[in-house]
């Protein structure tokens, strides 16, 4: 593939993107939903990190949480429901220039799309995603999700959920992806820590970031929040994140468990092997046109 | 190895040597058997011999074999389809000679392996026989423990002989083939090809030579349509693409999977059909038009996904490799039955572009088209391929690659503002822009697959939705407007006109020239763009009392093809009606011509 075009001598003169330009049409949540945090956060990564909006692009599903990308002004991709991962799969692989950033819900990523986060995090590809996890269907008004406890109360399960959670953190790990944490809205500087770190790892990162939805499961995260009584609970200073075990334990504490990086390791990234494919493929041709290349293919056709 | 060792050793000779102008060669044995690779070096070999050529096979849908049959079609005339009747059967087996016997010409000649055929002497009167013991000839020239393997390549030189073929050429062909393997494989190979042409064909009546080669036909290259698809993406500029294992389009992904990095792209193995759509839409929003390839159940599962790249306006092509249906269907054979989950499929009002290649050759730029459509347009474009052209063999001249080989990687200069959705553009159409594209302005789209504005900004609005909608339809009329009217094949008027699609056609215009030499007012028309449906049509169905539609697939509830019921709701012609089959195999020229009658006799009484 060709490099992107380079932009012009002014780069380096480009003041950091603000909020006020990062802002683009005013959120559709409810008053009061943690996506809101998530938001105001990843405009201020932006900032800090000095990301131009030819350098990234958000990508989500749909859902709640996945009407994101409209609330930023950037390029955004607001794909089908459970799909933006392999969507954003097809951008990382075919623009490695770029940063890609995911954003869903727990229905999106984790029910619906669970197949794709499977092989999204075997596949090791450069990209960030960040699971607004609130418990619960909100766009469609209180189901239970994937991740709603046994017992919590919905329209589908009147009597309580009885299907067991699924827990994304030891999920992720146990598929492949190469970081893997975890927090929530209501600890800003935390949070924002955290998009960092996961913007910078070489491969594919996952942040599961509790995001409470006040209208269908208000409270649901009060136990992790000091100012509601409840603790947070940071990892351990001395865990190992690079053993997989050791991350598997500590995922497994009961709620509110902790937040902090479980899981971060090097492990060759999709974009990298796939260059490296073509680095050889491509020496065996080289200052050959690409119809060249293919004439000489078909030439063993005659 | 040299031509004279190999012709020394031919001894004894028929009494008589026929010049023809074509031949039609069946051979039956079993899928393990190589009969493919027969067929493969035939075909190779009358591109390399300037001759025209079309083959024919059947599959099992097992791994472990059966059954299986390989046809090739050789000539120095135009060659339309992979002919009715065979002019010779080789037969490895009994099942081979009983099941297949009844496809030889009368007269025809069959020759058949004697260390398993037991010829049936009521067919012996009918048929000329040739008996050869292939399988201990086999063993006999190869020895070791391959036991018969290689029999294949030895009735390759017994069909050398028969037919007078190029031995240099041929042998040429199979040494390349076994070219990095074992050198004894070769050997073995050539062993067995050697001990086929000096084998003594006396008691056949007759052996046969093409007469000349195809004047002005040039260099040929001989590929399957599923190759010409692949070789034409590659063409086309397509740099990525992604897919999941299905029969029968997986020799695409196969190909491309190997070939793409060689030109710095990419081709990514999906953990499903939904995926592997998904990442194609995903490369082409990026600004690397990418192709995703599939088969009936896996188009099924790739629709909602295609209906957003309709509502999100962003370029992709889809491949969809027709086979039996619905469901698991028939997965090795063919099938004309997905043309309305094509046109029609996914929900909601979601205009795309469909087209239908005829031949491997057509595939090849079909696929070179497509992607030239689907980035002005900037829409999702289908190419309805099928079994039978998939995995079927064919020469064509060799594409002058240096002139049709194109770069479409998109610029990623910044602009002064973007409308992803303009609804001010001429016929609605807006160049997709990529992400990584600076707009100096400050706006930027979001590409969605809600309702929208024309930034792409979600609205709800009825104004919008109407207009959008028109915008999206927009710009496949004005496609329209822009394709020929097909050429009509045979005489611009008559009593019927045999409208097909897609491998239909060849068998269709067979049936023309007969019909002509017979005083029959047939001429034949082909669709090949499905969707948006080309102007003047109605012209051409004026001239013509009958309009019968050529299609692999069922007459439906209403009594109409699925390319029937869609002319029909566009033209309201009564006499639009369809000859329809529903077998898993191609037509044969026979078939439809005999259909035909049956249709005009019924319309009579």
């Amino acid at each position: 593939m060709n490099a992107p075009t380079s932009l012009p001598a002014t780069e380096a003169e480009r003041k950091p993107l603000t909020k006020k330009e990062l802002v683009a049409e005013h959120p559709t949540w409810c008053p009061g939903c943690g996506d809101y945090s998530v938001l105001a956060l990843y405009y201020k990564m932006i900032e800090r990190q000095k990301l131009h909006q030819e350098k990234f692009v958000s990508v989500s599903g749909i859902g709640c949480s996945s009407r994101f990308p409209y609330f930023v002004q950037a390029h955004g991709v607001h794909f089908i429901h459970g799909r933006s991962l392999p969507f954003a799969t097809g951008v990382a692989l075919a623009r490695p220039d770029l940063h890609v950033f995911v954003f869903g819900g727990d229905g999106d990523l984790f029910s619906i799309g669970g197949n794709h986060m499977v092989h999204a995090a075997r596949k090791n590809t450069k990209m960030s995603v960040v699971c607004m996890d609130n418990y619960v269907y909100g766009l469609t008004k209180k189901q239970t999700s994937p991740t709603s406890p046994i017992g919590y109360k919905s329209k589908t399960d009147n009597w309580g959920a009885v299907d067991q959670p699924l827990n994304p953190v030891k999920m992720v790990i146990a598929c492949g992806a190469t970081f893997v944490a975890r927090t929530t809205h209501t600890n800003p500087n935390h949070l924002l820590e955290t998009m960092e770190a996961a913007m910078h790892h070489d491969g594919f990162s996952v942040i599961e970031c509790l995001s409470e939805c006040v209208e269908f499961y208000p409270g649901a995260f009060d136990s992790a929040n000091p100012r509601k009584g409840g603790q947070f609970l940071t990892v351990p200073a001395d865990h190992d994140v690079t053993n997989e075990a050791a991350a598997y334990k500590l995922a497994d504490a009961p709620f509110p468990g902790y937040f902090g990086v479980f899981y971060n390791v090097n492990r060759p990234s999709k974009n990298a092997r796939e260059a490296k494919v073509n680095a050889t493929a491509m020496e065996k041709f080289k200052g050959l046109k690409d119809w060249q290349i293919l004439k000489k293919t078909m030439e063993r056709m005659k | 190895m040299s031509e004279a060792s190999i012709s020394s050793g031919a001894a004894g000779g028929p009494s008589h040597v026929s010049k023809i102008s074509e031949a039609v060669i069946r051979i039956a044995g079993n899928s393990q058997d190589g009969i493919q690779a027969i067929g493969g070096f035939l075909a190779r070999l009358a591109g390399r011999s300037e001759q025209e050529v079309i083959t024919f096979m059947t599959i099992p849908s097992t791994i472990s074999g059966g059954p299986s049959i390989f046809q090739v079609r050789i000539g120095t005339g135009e060659v339309l389809s992979a002919g009715d009747e065979a002019d010779l059967l080789v037969a490895f087996y009994q099942h081979s000679y009983n099941d297949h016997l009844n496809s030889l010409k009368k007269g025809g000649l069959v020759l058949y392996d004697c260390d398993h055929v037991e010829p049936n002497p009521a067919y012996e009167a009918q048929y000329r026989h040739i008996k050869v013991p292939v399988s201990s000839l086999t063993v006999e020239a190869i020895g070791g423990a391959g036991r018969d393997k290689g029999k294949n390549i030895f009735v390759l030189g017994l069909l050398a002989k028969m037919y007078a073929l190029n031995v240099e050429k041929l042998v040429g062909l199979v040494s390349e083939r076994f070219r990095g393997k074992d050198p004894s494989v070769l050997q073995n190979a050539l062993g067995a090809f050697n001990a086929g042409y000096a084998y003594s064909l006396d008691k056949a009546v007759e052996t046969f030579q093409f007469a000349g080669e195809l004047a002005g036909r040039g260099s040929q290259v001989v590929m399957t349509g599923n190759e010409a698809i692949a070789y034409g993406a590659v063409a086309a500029g397509i740099r990525f693409g992604a897919a999941y294992p299905i029969t029968p389009s997986s020799e695409i992904m196969e190909i491309l999977r190997h070939e793409l990095p060689k030109y710095g792209g990419s081709f990514i193995q999906c953990e499903d059909e939904i995926a592997s759509m998904s990442m194609a839409l995903g490369a082409s929003y990026a600004g690397r038009l990418a192709i995703t390839s599939s088969s009936g159940p896996g188009i099924s599962l790739k629709m909602e996904a295609v209906g957003w790249g309709i509502m999100a306006e962003v370029p992709v092509i889809i491949v969809d490799v027709q086979r039996g249906g619905p469901s698991t269907g028939l997965p090795t054979q063919v099938e004309q039955s997905d043309l309305n989950i094509a046109v029609y499929g996914s929900h909601g009002d979601a205009p795309r572009i469909v087209i239908a290649p005829t031949s491997v050759e057509d595939a090849f730029y079909t696929t070179i088209e497509a992607t030239n459509l689907a980035r002005k347009y900037s829409v999702p474009v289908f190419i309805l391929s099928d079994q039978a052209i998939a995995t079927r063999i064919e020469a064509f001249p060799e594409p002058d690659l240096e002139k049709i080989c194109q770069d479409i990687m998109p610029s990623l200069d910044p602009v002064e503002s973007h409308k992803a959705y303009d609804l001010a553009a001429p016929d609605g159409l807006v160049a997709h822009k990529p992400p990584g594209t600076r707009m100096l302005d400050g706006r930027y789209p979001v590409v969605t697959g809600l309702e929208h504005d024309e930034y792409g900004h979600p609205s709800g609005s009825a104004k919008l939705h109407t207009v959008m909608t028109a915008k999206r339809r927009k710009k496949i009329q004005a496609l329209a407007a822009t394709l020929p009217a097909p050429a009509v094949y045979g005489a611009p008027e008559g009593d019927v006109l045999l409208i097909t699609w897609g491998s239909a056609k060849g068998p269709a215009q067979e049936v023309v020239d007969r019909a002509q030499k017979a005083g029959e007012r047939i001429s034949a028309l082909n669709i090949r763009y499905i969707q948006p449906l080309p102007g003047g049509l109605e012209a051409i169905f004026d001239r013509f009392k009958h309009l019968f539609v050529v299609e692999l697939n069922d007459e439906g509830l209403y009594g109409f093809g699925q390319l029937a019921g869609l002319l029909r709701s566009v033209y309201c012609r009564k006499n639009i009606t369809g000859i329809n089959k529903t077998e898993g195999l191609t037509w044969k020229v026979r078939e439809i011509h005999d259909l035909v009658h049956a249709k005009l006799a019924a319309l009579k009484s």
